[in-house]
């Protein structure tokens, strides 16, 4: 395993990849794993892109990837598409798009499915973000589609994040989620070669007018994915944005509240896992359950008994296994 | 899922020049409903680009769609390839348009698991997958 990590530091692509695959999988080893790969991280620079089913997301990042290609750059992507609720498989398609840069040895491309639980995903693509930063890549980009809680938390690991918008009829402003208007530092109108790109551009421009304070004003750019067209505009607008974070101190900041959440999810990992283990080995739960629908005990003195018997911190799960 | 719970990706890949791939997203489909992860990737996929996406996702199965006729070539090229980038145990099948003795060959040579035809059950296809990694 030790071989895995200093495979992967070399700039071995098989290592990196089984190294997701250990993160994804919640691998017993990824503990391990992910310790020794932390101080190799920090370096890469890490931009969302999310938008609407269908808005272009794959197109865009394509068409990224030759400009951040032209600049010497090496890129990660992260295509997260959505896991079926019913089978539990998912079809993983942002590839299509993006295929060109398949045999390009410093571009790494990984798609995952959302899978289960929603803190979930967001772990596992942060930790899979670290894999790809030190494995040596310079940006990362993630792809993700913008349409609830999930997406906005898989976000919240990005440097930059841009959201995708469309004409689509005009209808497009009024029904962008609250949250995700938030979290944009920049616009893109994809499929501006179709009608109302102009209008949406226009309302875009009006809702963030109205919405003063921020010192960082969210430019909105017209792209043509299809035809490779806006995408130098949107590359410098991108690294304006990066200057930005640089320069004003916000990317520190960010950073620091990232891996303050790191460290508050990754307790609070532990201790769930660890106290669920134990009530396993421990305890009937059905039969509590059934106690408690009996109304032989309640939920709020068995979890307490449940706890008493626990210890709170199990070497177990520790560093040295 | 195979039996630690780890979810089993599967690669399906056009390689070769053939014009369309209905067929092979009916298959995507088919995995996708039997829980599997299915990395699509779309038509004319070269050997190289092929074996590099499967290594990049980490797939467990890389399954082929040719309907080109051009089998003879692609599929012992692409394992090669994978066994290159040190894929040896990936699970290689194989759908299209394959006489059955050139079907015979690609199995009993090491270059594919199971080759399926066009006429196969899909669950057939989906039942393969899943017994071999139960
Ligand atoms: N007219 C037009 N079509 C576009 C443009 N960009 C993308 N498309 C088309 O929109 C469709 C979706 O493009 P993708 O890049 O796959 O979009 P996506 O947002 O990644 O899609 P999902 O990942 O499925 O949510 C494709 O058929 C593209 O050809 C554009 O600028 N103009
Ligand atoms: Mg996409």
């Amino acid at each position: 395993m030790q071989q895995l990590v200093a495979e992967l530091l070399k700039g071995n692509r098989r290592a990196a990849a089984r190294m997701i695959s250990h993160v994804e999988n919640d691998d017993p080893l990824k503990r391990m794993l992910l310790t020794e790969l932390y101080p190799h991280t920090g370096k890469a620079y890490v931009i969302g892109v999310t938008g609407a089913p269908g808005s272009g997301k794959s197109s865009l990042v394509d068409c990224l990837l030759q400009q951040m290609r032209r600049d010497g750059l090496k890129i990660g992507v992260i295509a997260v598409d959505p896991t079926s609720p019913f089978s539990g498989g998912a079809i993983l398609g942002d590839r299509i798009r993006m295929q060109d840069h398949a045999l390009d040895h410093d571009i790494f491309i990984r798609s995952m499915g959302t899978r289960g639980s929603l803190g979930g995903l967001s772990r596992s693509t942060r930790e899979a973000i670290q894999v790809l930063d030190a494995f040596g890549k310079d940006i990362i980009l993630i792809e993700t589609v913008g349409v609830g809680q999930s997406e906005v938390d898989i976000v919240k690991a990005a440097d930059t994040t841009v959201v995708v918008l469309t004409p689509a009829g005009g209808d497009s402003v009024q029904t962008i989620k609250a949250g995700i208007m938030e979290i944009a530092d920049l616009f893109v109108v994809n499929k501006a070669d179709l009608p109302g790109a102009e209008r949406t551009t226009t309302e875009i421009n009006i809702m963030l007018d109205m919405k003063k304070g921020d010192h960082w004003r969210p430019p909105v750019v017209q792209t043509v994915s299809v035809q490779n067209k806006g995408l130098d505009q949107l590359w410098e607008l991108l690294q304006e944005h990066r200057n930005y974070m640089n320069e004003s101190g916000k990317l520190e900041t960010v950073r620091l509240e990232r891996v303050k959440r790191e460290l508050t999810d990754q307790v609070e990992y532990l201790l769930k896992n660890s106290v669920w283990e134990q009530v396993k080995e421990e305890v009937k739960l059905e039969k509590l359950v059934e106690e408690i629908a009996n109304r032989k005990n309640d939920p709020y003195s068995a979890a307490s008994e449940l706890l008493e018997k626990i210890s709170f911190f199990d070497q177990k799960t520790g560093k040295d296994d | 899922m195979d039996k630690s719970g780890k979810k089993i990706r599967v690669l399906v890949a056009k390689p070769g020049l053939d014009g369309h791939d209905r067929g092979a997203r009916v298959v995507a489909r088919a995995l996708r409903d039997a829980g599997f992860e299915v990395i699509y990737t779309g038509l004319h996929q070269t050997p190289e680009q092929v074996a590099e996406t499967a290594l990049q996702e980490d797939v467990d199965v890389v399954g082929l769609s040719i309907l080109s006729g051009a089998h003879m070539t692609l599929v012992p090229r692409i394992k090669k390839l994978l066994q290159d980038n040190g894929m040896n145990e990936v699970m290689m099948i194989v759908g299209g348009i394959i006489p059955e003795d050139d079907a015979e060959k690609l199995v009993s040579e090491g270059y594919a698991e199971q080759i399926f035809t066009p006429g196969d059950p899909l669950d057939k296809i989906t039942g393969y997958i899943s017994n071999n990694f139960k």
